[in-house]
């Protein structure tokens, strides 16, 4: 199972200059020109070398764990009345969620660039510990950047890093939290740029990384087609992930992107409420800019200043979006909605009393629109619902809403 | 024949090279520019480089960073700065201004529309740091249908192939980054600006300018040994940050530092 073959979809995106429609491109300072192509140039030869590939797909099976499984909830779908709700169990890899598929596949790619150190940006945590883990199997040193805020937020998932091997460090200008996290990453990058690879978390950031992030997740939506055939007999009615940067979401919806009975359906923060301001959803809420190397949605100001954002979970706490999400929008491919914090704690708790599954509060968002979703559905219809990451990070947060004190 | 063109041909004549201060528009306080920019001439600065404060500046160090945090807390948008290029000329009709700063703002108001204000401003040049020439093609057409330069960065990491198309779509001066790193970083390495420099010669007849890591007289006089100019960064901004509770004295501290570097290069 390749990366690259069998991906079923003609709108053959992003470019040769890394564009999606109007979007993705490379928005960045000359000092780091030089590195992205020759990351391009390695990624363009070995996404189409076998023995790479099958390197890849070793390390998802016996590492990872992989496949994720497709599960039936069948007691939340009967508590929400209508259609069926599956779940593809990212929360189950390896390392909590799906970031490990990228890091795995960016390690390899920073071992055939014989590249010592690796760093990278983390808002959640997530990416961080996927990073440090696969830093450590490779014996790679790890740096990760991680907001002030965050690393308040997420404190387990810092000493999780810290275990691993990886060095945290909290970034503590602008807002503190992941767009300022990928700032002080790319800083270092351009600083170290000889002996350094950066792991970047999400499907965006200046081309090729969009690209290969989409890539190296896509697994998840080709294992999701076959479960779904093998367990239901067809393709769903919809695909349902949440979207920060949204690499989950694209790593689901890429394979079916010709499979235009399949709706697609990626969830933002709604934080507060789109109506207070208050939230992280640029493509529900926001305008095209530049950011981070890409021409996407963002959450900005009229005078072109980024915007801070708000979500309760710190993993979709971002201004941006990767590039080809913001194409899908204008193509109308896939369709893009928002869930408040009030919805996503509510599904928590639902998952987590009903099927006995807690989601990462990101993941929540997904849950809580799938369900929303289902009560119009009729019973033979199918919602899979990416489940992108498991909720242990977050009891903190939850707890912390509960006023308990831990 | 643009306000750089014509600074630049004057300068060789004269067998001088450039002085190129960076500051902030807006920091520490809007008022704070304007009086600093005529200090800057006044103490031998031959282009102002005025950055454009961004949430975001992505390639820039901790130094200026702060600096747009400093000026956005002012509430500095695109269009003040454009405000106080225009108070600027109403006293200094010869000294170029370049902007400098990231694209989004640009993005905000909209190509054509911020090349007309900014020409009628009186802006002579635009870099913007974050956008590459292989993603400029309507920005620099804007800027030309007003005669306004495009200046873009050369790294010691472009490649040949990379570096020619640069020379050939930049107007102006060619910007070249003298370190591996962010503004404020490191010190630069005189020898192996000058091997790169000499080399670049055969690709333009642009004046070559360094930024990046030139803290004192003695660096910028070495840098201007090869180069047509020295641009002056960080530590402008470190000193406009150690009076930031006192801003009507920043435009003498910050001039008194371009006069040092002056002398330097002058004597060299």
């Amino acid at each position: 199972m390749s990366t690259t073959a069998e991906q079923n979809n003609s709108l053959s995106v992003p470019d040769a200059n890394g564009h999606f429609g109007i979007h993705g491109g490379r928005f960045v300072s000359e000092t780091l020109m030089g590195a992205l192509e020759e990351l391009e140039a390695l990624y363009e030869r070995l996404s189409k070398d076998p023995e790479f590939q099958a390197e890849f797909d070793k390390d998802l099976a016996h590492y990872v764990g992989r496949p994720s499984p497709l599960y039936h909830a069948e007691r939340l779908s009967a508590h929400c009345g209508g259609g069926q709700i599956w779940l593809k169990r990212e929360d189950l890899n390896h390392t909590g969620a799906h970031k490990v598929n990228n890091t795995i596949g960016q390690a390899l790619l920073a071992k055939y660039m014989g590249k010592p150190r690796v760093i990278a940006e983390t808002g959640a945590g997530q990416h961080g510990v996927a990073s440090a883990t696969v830093a450590a199997r490779l014996g790679l040193e790890c740096k990760v950047y991680m907001g002030e805020e965050d690393v308040r937020r997420q404190a387990l998932n810092v000493y999780r890093m810290r275990l691993l091997g990886a060095e945290v460090i909290p970034v503590t200008s602008g807002t503190r939290t992941l767009k300022d996290a990928m700032n002080e990453a790319m800083r270092d990058w351009v600083t170290n740029v000889d002996n350094t690879y950066y792991i970047i978390g999400t499907a965006a950031g200046p081309h090729p990384y969009p690209k290969l992030v989409r890539d190296f997740q896509a697994v998840i939506g080709r294992e999701t087609k076959h479960q779904s055939m093998a367990q239901i007999g067809r393709l769903p009615d919809a695909v349902v992930a949440c979207v920060g940067g949204g690499s989950n979401a694209i790593g689901m919806f890429y394979p079916f992107m010709d499979n235009t009975e399949t709706r697609m359906i990626g969830v933002e923060a709604g934080g507060f409420g789109l109506e207070t301001g208050q939230h992280a959803a640029p493509l529900t809420a926001g305008r095209p800019g530049v950011l981070h190397g890409m021409r996407t949605y963002l959450m900005e100001d009229d005078a072109g200043q980024i915007l801070g954002t708000h979500s309760v979970s710190a993993g979709l706490d971002y201004p941006g979006v990767g590039p080809e999400h913001s194409y899908l929008k204008d193509i109308g491919r896939a369709e893009y909605v928002a869930a408040t914090d009030d919805e996503a704690m509510d599904a928590f708790r639902k998952l987590t009393q009903i099927e006995g599954i807690m989601p990462a509060l990101e993941s929540a968002h997904a849950v809580a629109y799938a369900m929303k979703m289902a009560k119009e559905m009729s019973p033979d219809q199918v919602i899979v619902v990416n489940l992108s990451g498991r909720g242990d990070k977050d009891i903190h947060t939850v707890a912390q809403i509960d006023g308990i004190e831990m | 024949m643009n306000r750089i063109e014509a600074r630049f041909n004057q300068l060789k004549a004269d067998g001088r090279k450039a002085i190129i201060p960076y500051v902030t528009a807006g920091d520490s306080e809007p008022a704070v520019t304007v009086p600093l920019m005529h200090a800057l001439v006044e103490a031998g600065a031959d282009v102002i480089e005025l950055g454009v404060p961004f949430s975001d500046p992505m390639a820039d160090g901790p130094v200026i960073q702060l600096a747009c945090e400093r000026s956005l807390v002012h509430g500095t948008r695109l269009l003040d700065v454009l405000d106080m290029v225009a108070e600027f000329r109403q006293q200094d009709a010869d000294t170029p201004v370049v902007l400098m700063g990231y694209l989004n703002p640009v993005e905000a108001i909209g190509y054509e529309n911020f090349a007309q204000r900014a020409k009628a401003a009186g802006v002579d040049g635009v870099l913007t740091v974050d956008l590459p020439p292989v993603e400029s093609e309507g920005l620099m057409a804007a800027l030309k249908a007003e005669g306004l330069d495009i200046i873009f960065l050369i790294s010691p990491t472009t490649s040949p192939v990379r570096r020619k198309a640069i020379c050939e779509q930049g107007s102006g001066y060619l910007y070249y980054v003298s370190v591996k790193g962010v503004t404020g970083s490191k010190a630069l390495n005189v020898d192996e600006v000058a091997t790169y420099i000499t080399d670049m010669r055969h690709d333009t007849d642009l004046p070559l300018c360094v930024g990046f890591g030139i803290r004192d007289g003695e660096a910028a006089a070495a840098v201007c040994q090869v180069a047509d100019g020295a641009i002056i960064g960080s530590v402008l901004v470190n000193q406009i940050a150690e009076l930031s509770d006192r801003p009507q004295e920043i435009p003498a501290a910050v001039a008194a530092i371009i006069k040092d570097m002056r002398t330097a290069v002058d004597a060299a």
